[in-house]
């Protein structure tokens, strides 16, 4: 595949400074800092409600901060953004399946952020579109309407729309929501040719069996950062008490399952 | 009757001549608009939009300006009236749009019986495609264009917002742009559709070829030639049998647009009644 520009090392993929989110006066994120590195997984664990999704849209500029700064290859974030340097990869529930759109015009709207005002895609855009099918192994399958996939196969065509896009960064929300185990390993396979690629993931996730098996870093996080590091260190039974409220070590043993939050914590759980 | 005589007789007068070109063009036009709205799920609003169009049709021919105008400010002023009271309000979003658009129906109404003298409601409620007049024709023509090419220029973007407006906005795609885009494509066509079947049916050629089509295939392309195709097969088909039935035309045109949907329905090769039973 064609080495993106952005994709180049570099030590800092995503750097927040000190941000500050809120709706309506409520607030959603208090004082976020992180740096994720090129070439890294980082996990972003935390509740429904803790800002994890507040965060990615922030990530893809959909809010405006009320303070802080986001930037992204080292540069401001609408720049990056406008180099297409930031992918998010969409929840499977939120999807279309019914859409009349087949495969390959899915990964082909990765492309249309670089396109002309037509959006007529030009050869580097078919080869990329091709490229990034043959790396999730579903160029056969172009042709497909995207409902007609099997689930792991739905998620490797956003991926691949990922790639098409060429982003150095990609947001994945709650990307084993529902995924069988082979599809899973599947997934973390492209996920550790991504890293080793040197793009930079963030997952955001609210099951911490996957965190300990492939995540570089965690970002713990419940309306601010509550612990930032990695994985080993920051996965200690008193972060995720912190995290969760309630009984971590349940929680640890029992993959899977929701971490369910006291009644009351999340006086945040109104934001949009 | 033989067949080439139902056909043709009709064609000896200029007003079917008019009213079957005319129709055709709205009923295209309308049909490739439905396939976005059916996809974007923006059925009730297209009904929305096109009762709230009314007061600004009534308006606009009571100053002599054209009616196009008067639609299009009202017609976006309606969403953005629904829009600005379900953000205000912890009201749902279905019941405003009741709300708000029988209230500029209602204005529409009261507005037509003081100016009734130049100005028949009926005509604006059911249509009158057989008696349109000539700068009715023009612009009629002229909107339908003007939506036509806006659809056709930036097909690629509303099919993408339709699909997927989060990755949209996240690639710099102007999101809000391609809304008050199909917003505006919706309020120019119901006011071009209600030159043929009036605003109380104008939804169906909003929404019933593009769901017809839906059910056929699986290909965007195909089910945009599709939904122009049955939308200009039920007008023609509808004006000619208004005409041997003297029926209503907006009420022909329509039925047979539900019956090319209900055929659709049963017979889809994949997504119809019957071969979901067989499956």
């Amino acid at each position: 595949m064609a080495t993106h520009p952005d994709l180049a090392p570099n030590a800092e993929r995503i750097r927040v400074s000190h941000l500050c989110v809120s709706y309506h006066g409520v607030v959603a994120l208090h004082e976020v800092s992180l740096r994720v590195n090129a070439g890294s997984i980082c996990g972003l664990v935390g509740t429904n409600g803790a800002g994890k999704s507040t965060l990615f849209k922030a990530l893809m500029g959909f809010v405006r901060p009320s303070q802080g700064e986001i930037s992204i290859n080292g540069l401001p974030l609408r720049q990056a953004l406008r180099r297409q340097a930031v992918a998010y990869v969409p929840q499977m529930e939120s999807v279309d399946w019914n859409f009349p759109i087949h495969v390959a015009n899915v990964v082909m709207m990765g492309r249309y952020g670089g396109m002309n005002l037509l959006r007529i895609p030009g050869r580097d855009d078919h080869r990329a579109v091709r490229e990034s099918l043959e790396r999730v192994e579903l160029w056969p399958l172009r042709h497909r309407q995207i409902g007609e996939l099997s689930g792991g196969q739905r998620k490797r065509a956003f991926l691949a729309r990922a790639l098409a896009q060429g982003a150095s960064v990609l947001l994945l929300d709650e990307p084993f929501a529902g995924v069988d185990i082979r599809t899973e390993r599947l997934m973390i396979e492209l996920f550790q040719q991504f890293r080793a690629e040197g793009r930079s993931l963030l997952i955001s996730t609210h099951d911490l069996s996957h965190v300990t098996g492939f995540c570089d870093e965690v970002v713990l996080i419940n309306k601010t950062v509550l612990a930032y590091g990695d994985t080993s260190e920051v996965f200690t039974e008193e972060n995720l008490a912190r995290t969760f409220g309630g009984s971590p070590a349940q929680l640890l043993t029992s993959p899977g399952l929701e971490p369910r939050p006291e009644p009351g914590s999340e006086p945040w759980r109104s934001e949009p | 009757m033989d067949p080439l005589l139902w056909l043709l007789e009709p064609l000896r007068h200029d007003f079917m001549v008019r009213a079957l070109l005319v129709s055709a063009l709205v009923a295209g036009v309308c049909g490739l608009l439905s396939c976005f709205m059916t996809l974007k799920g923006w059925a009730l609003m297209g009904d929305a939009v096109s009762h709230a169009v009314m007061p600004g049709v009534v308006i606009a021919y009571a100053l002599n300006l054209p009616f196009a105008l008067g639609a299009f400010v009202f017609g976006v002023g309606s969403v953005a009236a629904i829009g600005y009271i379900k953000q205000m309000t912890r009201i749902k979003e279905d019941t405003v749009i009741g709300l708000v658009f029988t209230g500029f129906f209602a204005l529409g109404l009261t507005l037509v019986s003081k100016v009734r003298s130049t100005f028949d409601l009926t005509h604006i409620l059911f249509g009158n495609v057989l008696g349109i007049s000539g700068e009715d024709i023009r612009q009629t023509v002229l909107i339908s264009l003007l939506v036509l090419l806006v659809l056709l220029l930036f097909r690629r973007d509303l099919i993408l917002f339709c699909f997927d407006p989060t990755h949209a906005r996240s690639i710099g795609v102007n999101t809000g742009f391609l809304h008050y885009l199909l917003l505006s494509a919706l309020s120019l066509a119901a006011v071009a559709g209600l030159q043929t079947v009036g605003i109380i049916l104008v939804v169906a050629m909003l929404v019933t070829p593009g769901a017809t089509a839906y059910l056929l295939t699986d290909r965007f392309d195909r089910m945009t030639w599709i939904a122009i195709g049955s939308a200009i097969l039920s007008s023609v088909l509808g004006i000619y049998w208004s005409y041997w039935m003297d029926a209503s035309t907006a009420g022909c045109i329509v039925l047979v647009q539900t019956g090319l949907f209900l055929l659709s329905f049963l017979f889809a090769p994949r997504h119809g009644l019957l071969a979901q039973q067989r499956r």
